[in-house]
């Protein structure tokens, strides 16, 4: 069922209007596909699937293009834009502007930490998509199960329960099991299997994944920020094993990071067509 | 033993006339006999001079490895006269779409629809199987061994290595080394090197020591530039290939259709001038049809 998921509106007439010219540049195609969480989840879910068999984990669209070939992805994503897109704000309440804006938030915020972690550059990309597609359940409710997707948020706002509180009891799942169950069956990297399953985890569970710390981190702060919004509106706190990572609280890693504004407008110009 | 025959050595569209009589026009086919197996790779149109050679043979079980699916290495499909016969065995292994998802039958079964075509797919007498690849998977075919290797082109691609008595080819299908889309000055350009550097090792690695490589050679240095992306290799870029797996022989195919026969003799010429003779460097051909390999 989630194989007829459309993606986001913005992408989605880009990638046409864009593959309609045959000069189309591929870093532009390149970089449309990375800034949508579902045409990302899609096309890793096809290059990593038994289709090729690659003995190798593919981890992000770059190095899908280089092994499987820019015209393939190019045309993985055509099928997908002429899927049709998610509605601005479908029946489950869910802006899905502002849910983009908080998942392009926490893959940039991601990536700045992964990078401050000392991460190669070959690796901070695993921090970007980590951040992406950490909320990809919600999507996947938001779509499928939207009356009780509805009620879930109204429940967060007139109750000030957690949203994965309130998606327990209308749904009896959170976002993070359903995503992380999915891209567990999509063969997607472990690595982010793990972030998106565990990004609401207070506890360690055995994991000591630096780019979960960092996406769990990002979320924190970017919903602080209050930069776009993802239907949670519970403010928490750095998780202990987390901190300690970074070796301080909060307030003062969000300190310590310095103005955002740049790295953030250009997450910012990815939405709003 | 292991012995190839080459049946079809043009690239694009098939290009018979006074100016191709000695490399020939048919789009590509070779003719493989590994030990008493019969392997075919590819079907362009040099299957069908092929085919009319085998009535001797029947009942025949053959083995046809389709590199890719673009119209120059499928397109003599339906006149491969053994599938119209009872008692014969034809058995197609490709890659799959993963854009459709459909397999390589698709290949078959529509050039074989209505408009395309006066006999139906359900007609052919022979008894037809299609096996979907995926990457690096062993075929095992009587004392052969046919491996897949995802190369890289404007569609899902595979080169195949086949091995017999302790003897090996490699044939590339349609393949360009992938390039950097980014610029030097771009973040993230040191990243998609990487990237390639990687690919790049890992079909070297599987094609590392062959006795023959036959390589997608379709531009001159000179044309590449204007049909980089196209997918196709040139001289400079099918002899580094050559140099760095190790191979004993090296044949240049999928010539450029407008590129006759002096055209094409002044081209490898060229190269061979280019890339002076190493120690260890591979013997370096031009495919020529109905010419015979025995490894
Ligand atoms: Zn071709
Ligand atoms: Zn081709």
């Amino acid at each position: 069922m989630v194989d007829e998921m459309p993606a986001f509106p913005g992408s989605v007439n880009k990638i046409l209007q864009m593959t309609s010219s045959i000069d189309c540049a591929p870093k532009d195609l390149v970089q449309v596909i990375e800034h949508d969480p579902v045409m990302m989840a899609k096309i890793l879910k096809l290059v990593n699937s038994a289709y090729f068999g690659l003995s190798r984990e593919i981890t992000s669209i770059k190095h899908g293009v280089v092994f499987v070939g820019l015209n393939t992805i190019k045309n993985l994503a055509i099928s997908i834009a002429t899927m049709g897109m998610l509605s601005k704000t479908g029946p489950a309440g869910l802006d899905m502007n502002r849910f983009l804006l908080h998942s392009l938030g926490t893959a940039t915020v991601a990536k700045l930490l992964g990078k401050r972690l000392g991460v190669a550059s070959d690796r901070a990309t695993d921090y970007f998509v980590g951040g992406l597609l950490h909320d990809i359940g919600k999507v996947v409710f938001a779509q499928f199960m939207p009356q009780e997707m509805a009620r879930a948020l109204k429940r967060v706002e007139v109750e000030k329960v957690s949203l994965p509180i309130a998606e327990m009891i209308e749904i009896g799942a959170d976002h993070a099991q359903l995503g992380g169950m999915l891209v567990e069956k999509w063969q997607l990297p472990h690595t982010l299997v793990t972030c998106i399953k565990e990004h609401h985890s207070q506890e360690q569970n055995g994991n000591t994944n630096k780019v979960l710390d960092c996406v769990v981190a990002a979320n924190i702060m970017i919903k602080q920020m209050g930069f776009g919004c993802a239907g949670n509106l519970v403010e928490d706190r750095l998780p202990g094993h987390v901190s300690a990572r970074f070796g301080m609280e909060l307030a003062e890693l969000r300190e310590s990071m310095g103005n955002l504004d740049e790295e953030l407008e250009k997450a910012n110009a990815f939405i709003c067509i | 033993m292991l012995k190839f025959t080459f049946r079809g050595v043009r690239g694009s569209i098939a290009s018979p006339g006074p100016e191709t009589v000695i490399y020939g026009g048919n789009t590509t086919c070779i003719e493989v006999r590994a030990g008493s197996e019969l392997i075919i790779l590819d079907a362009g149109t040099g299957i069908f001079p092929l085919s009319q050679t085998l009535a001797p043979e029947f009942p025949l079980t053959c083995h046809i490895f389709i590199s890719h699916t673009h119209w120059d290495h499928i397109q003599g499909l339906p006149f491969f006269i053994p599938m119209f016969v009872a008692g014969n065995r034809v058995k197609i292994y490709g890659g799959q779409d993963p854009v459709t998802g459909k397999g390589v039958q698709e290949a078959l079964s529509r050039q074989l629809e209505y408009a395309f075509f006066p006999i139906r797919e359900a007609e052919l007498s022979a008894e037809l199987e299609y096996i979907s690849l995926s990457e690096n998977q062993v075929v095992n075919i009587g004392d052969a061994q046919v491996t897949s290797v995802l190369m890289n082109h404007p569609a899902i691609n595979y080169g195949y290595k086949v091995s017999c008595g302790g003897r090996s080819l490699f044939f590339t299908g349609d393949h360009e080394w992938p390039y950097n889309i980014y610029e030097p000055d771009d973040d993230d350009y040191q990243l998609f090197e990487d990237h390639i550097a990687q690919k790049r090792k890992s079909i070297i690695d599987a094609v590392a020591g062959v006795d023959v490589l036959i390589i997608d050679t379709a531009y001159t240095d000179d044309e590449y530039p204007a049909k980089k992306g196209w997918g196709h290799g040139s001289f400079s870029s099918s002899i580094a290939m050559a140099r760095d797996a190790g191979v004993k022989h090296c044949f240049f195919t999928h010539h450029e259709p407008t590129r006759g026969d002096k055209g094409l003799e002044k081209a490898f010429q060229a190269a061979m001038d280019k890339h002076p003779s190493q120690p260890g460097d591979p013997k370096f051909h031009l495919a020529r049809e109905s010419f015979t390999f025995e490894l």
